[in-house]
Parts: structure tokens; C-alpha cells; sequence
């Protein structure tokens, strides 16, 4: 169980990086979800799961949400 | 050069403080005293066993009245905010006919999917702002397969606006009537350990938190995605 | 061991989310690091409220007391936090909106108004 978590922890780690690394923004937005969606994998072991369950449904999916539609916002200003 | 030098010193300067924090860190063997009364005392006094329902509900129940006031100012400011730039937007293109297939069988059964959660929030890990989550998504998916269908915002308005207004009366209606103080759960009885109807009035008051929080999440997503033609016109 | 590798991923998270905030001059990318520097918070505070060997904080019958659990104090706090933060992200995200329909541009090195 500690190796699973240790490995997931990395993944973690890792998608952060690749959202502040990256040079185009929707993987940017995209990487953030997803790291979101790991973490929720973390609050599950660590015996959380009502904290499990909202991070996965607002800070995962809300949030992606909410960021591509105000990409699009700004874009549809931007070509018309 | 100095932008570099100085984002390192914050970094370090932090990096040092938490490291420090890191070093010290042991894993606790007991629960400290506040959590062991509320997990050993709390089922027996309150009627629920998802502790972390009690507690959020009953024994912090002010914290999450101050939580409440939070996400109502945001969703209001994000309301303002959007109305005063409101340009009139170009007829989308619907969404392709797999999507609207997909989100017509879907849809009512996200939001079934959702009323549970949060009625059971007492029984099952779960509550009222997942299952208040859940709904704004099942909204999404409806708006995102047809762009173009207008949305009621005076009633999604009205609905918050009742939930919010209802979970401050049930909370003083706690401390008129028994003496016991605010969000007290005892003015309904505690029934029968395990059961929907059980816990006194958490299910109430998680079920009107679930529907608060749903309807401000719905406005706040829908109103950054924009409205149609038809209601500029209006 | 499960609650130390929770904490250095939290500080890890905490550590990247400053570093996109003070280097990027783009403000969706900005935002995107404030998400992630929230979620680095949450994960330490959970992580302080872990008990080694503990289960969730659910009781099935009232017989079943003796059993320990991980804190559910921690648990309550994060739960509004994680709400809380999705609020804060919407309210960013008109801000951006807001601050493009007035400049055209979205890199805050353009907006001038308010330096010396």
C-alpha cells in the first residue's frame, strides 16, 4: 500500500510540473485537472473519502470547467 | 536579473520555513482530545455515524455558515462582474447528435445520482456540497449539447437565494426553540440509528446545502459560458 | 511512511505553484498555479490529521467505537476549503475576462496603471 502510494504521489508531482513547464495552455489546464484527479487518488488512502469524492468532483472537474470557458471567452473577442 | 534573484529568495525563503516543518514531522499514534470526544461521543449524542457529516453540520455548524455567506458573495460578484460586459454573442453550433443523445439519457440520472448523495449525506461518505457538485455538472453537460436552449436564471436565482434563507431559519429556529444553541439537531427526533430518517435534522439542512450550493455553482458555470441570442434580445 | 510522503508531496505542490505565480507573465497560467498551490495546502493539512493504521471516520453500529479512526476535524476543514477554492478560481477567471474585453492582451507586463 505504500509503494501504490508513493507511486501515485510522483504522478502527482509530476503532472504539476508538466502544467508549469509546458508553452501551451490548454495542456497546461488539462495537467491541472489531472493532477487534481490524483490527488483525490491520495485522499482515498490516506482515509478520506468525503474530502476524496469533493476534489474530484469540484477541484478536477468544476475547475476545468470553468477554465476553458473563459479560454473561450477570450478567444471568441479575439477573432471577431 | 533581479526578478530571478528575488523569485529564488522567496522560494528559498519558504522552501526553508517548510522544510523545517518537514523535518519535525511524526505521525500521530492517538487522536488528539477535541476529535476523540467527537468519535466516540458523536454518534451516540447525534444519531449519525459519518462523523465528518456531524461535525461539518452540528458541532462546527458556524464555520460552514460563514462558507455559505463566502460562496454566495463570489457568485454574486461573478453575476455583476459578467452582466456589465454583456456583448451580444453569435448563434453557437449545436452540439453533434452522439452528444445530444448522450445527455438527454444522462441527464436525469446525474441529477437522481446527485439527491442521493446528498440525502444520505448522514449514512455514506458523501453530503451536500458532492452532491450539490454533481448537479452544476449535469447542467454543463445539458448546456454544452445545446448551446443554444435558455436558461432560467431567475429561478436558479430564486432556489439559492430560498436555501440559503431557510438554512439561517433552521439554525435559529435550533437556538430559539431548545435552548441548546445554534443548528442544534434535536427539534426533530433522533429515530432509528442507521436509517434515512435519522439524526434529527441533518438531512435536512445537508439536503437544503445541497440545493444552495448546486444552483450558485450552475450560475457561476453558466454565466461565464455566456448567454444565447435570444436572451440579449429579451 | 504514508503521512511524511503526504507531506513532501504537499510542500512539492506548494513549492511549483509559487514558482508558476512569481515567473509567468500570462494571467491563465497564473491562475493555474494558484489551483495547484490550493491543492498543495490541502494535502498537508490532511496529511497532519492522519492516524498510523487508522480508517475512515464512518461508524457502522454504535458497538463499533473501540476502533480507531483518522481525525474528521481536518476532514470538515478541507471540505469548505476545497468549495471555497473553486470560488476564488471563478472569481479570478471574470477578473482575466474582464481585463482583456479593456487592454486586448492578457500578459500583465502591459497594464500600466497602477506602477510608478
Amino acid at each position: 500500500m505504500e509503494f501504490i502510494f508513493l507511486v501515485i504521489a510522483v504522478f502527482t508531482v509530476v503532472t504539476a510540473l508538466l502544467a508549469v513547464l509546458t508553452k501551451d495552455r490548454t495542456v497546461s489546464i488539462l495537467a491541472a485537472g489531472a493532477s487534481g484527479l490524483f490527488g483525490s487518488i491520495l485522499f482515498i488512502i490516506m482515509a478520506a473519502p468525503d474530502v476524496a469524492m469533493t476534489e474530484a468532483a469540484i477541484g478536477s472537474g468544476l475547475t476545468t470547467f470553468i477554465f476553458f470557458f473563459a479560454l473561450k471567452k477570450i478567444r471568441s473577442r479575439d477573432n471577431g | 536579473m533581479v526578478k530571478k534573484g528575488f523569485t529564488l529568495l522567496m522560494l528559498g525563503g519558504l522552501g526553508s520555513i517548510l522544510l523545517k516543518f518537514v523535518l519535525d514531522f511524526k505521525e500521530k499514534l492517538a487522536l488528539p482530545e477535541v476529535s476523540a470526544h467527537y468519535v466516540q461521543n458523536g454518534p451516540a449524542e447525534l444519531g449519525a455515524p459519518n462523523v465528518v457529516t456531524s461535525v461539518v453540520v452540528t458541532y462546527r455548524g458556524l464555520d460552514t455558515l460563514g462558507e455559505v455567506t463566502i460562496l454566495f458573495a463570489a457568485a454574486a460578484v461573478v453575476g455583476l462582474l459578467l452582466h456589465l460586459n454583456q456583448n451580444k454573442v453569435e448563434n453557437r453550433t449545436e452540439g453533434s447528435e452522439l452528444l445530444k443523445t448522450g445527455s438527454a439519457l444522462l441527464f436525469p440520472l446525474i441529477i437522481l445520482f446527485g439527491t442521493y448523495v446528498f440525502l444520505n449525506g448522514h449514512l455514506t461518505p458523501g453530503g451536500g456540497f458532492q452532491g450539490g457538485a454533481i448537479i452544476a455538472s449535469a447542467l454543463v453537460l445539458s448546456i454544452l449539447a445545446s448551446p443554444n436552449r435558455k436558461i432560467g436564471h431567475t429561478a436558479l436565482g430564486i432556489l439559492e437565494s430560498l436555501s440559503g434563507v431557510s438554512y439561517v431559519i433552521l439554525g435559529l429556529a435550533g437556538a430559539l426553540l431548545t435552548a441548546n444553541g445554534f443548528l442544534n439537531n434535536r427539534i426533530l427526533p433522533l429515530g432509528e440509528y442507521g436509517t434515512l430518517f435519522s439524526a434529527g435534522l441533518i438531512p435536512v439542512i445537508y439536503s437544503i446545502i445541497g440545493l444552495k450550493v448546486g444552483s450558485e455553482l450552475s450560475s457561476v458555470v453558466i454565466g461565464l459560458k455566456g448567454e444565447s441570442d435570444e436572451e440579449a434580445h429579451q | 511512511m504514508i503521512g511524511t510522503i503526504a507531506i513532501v508531496t504537499g510542500v512539492a505542490l506548494v513549492l511549483i505553484g509559487l514558482w508558476a505565480v512569481l515567473t509567468n507573465r500570462d494571467i491563465i497560467r497564473m491562475i493555474v498555479g494558484f489551483s495547484l498551490f490550493d491543492l498543495g495546502v490541502h494535502i498537508i493539512m490532511l496529511s497532519v490529521g492522519y492516524i498510523s493504521g487508522g480508517t475512515a471516520p464512518i461508524i457502522e453500529s454504535l458497538s463499533d467505537i473501540g476502533k480507531s479512526t483518522v481525525d474528521p476535524v481536518p476532514q470538515a476543514l478541507v471540505l469548505t476549503a476545497i468549495v471555497i477554492g473553486l470560488g476564488i478560481t471563478a472569481f479570478m477567471l471574470t477578473y482575466a475576462v474582464n481585463m482583456y474585453e479593456k487592454k486586448g492582451t492578457l500578459e500583465i507586463d502591459k497594464y500600466e496603471e497602477l506602477k510608478w
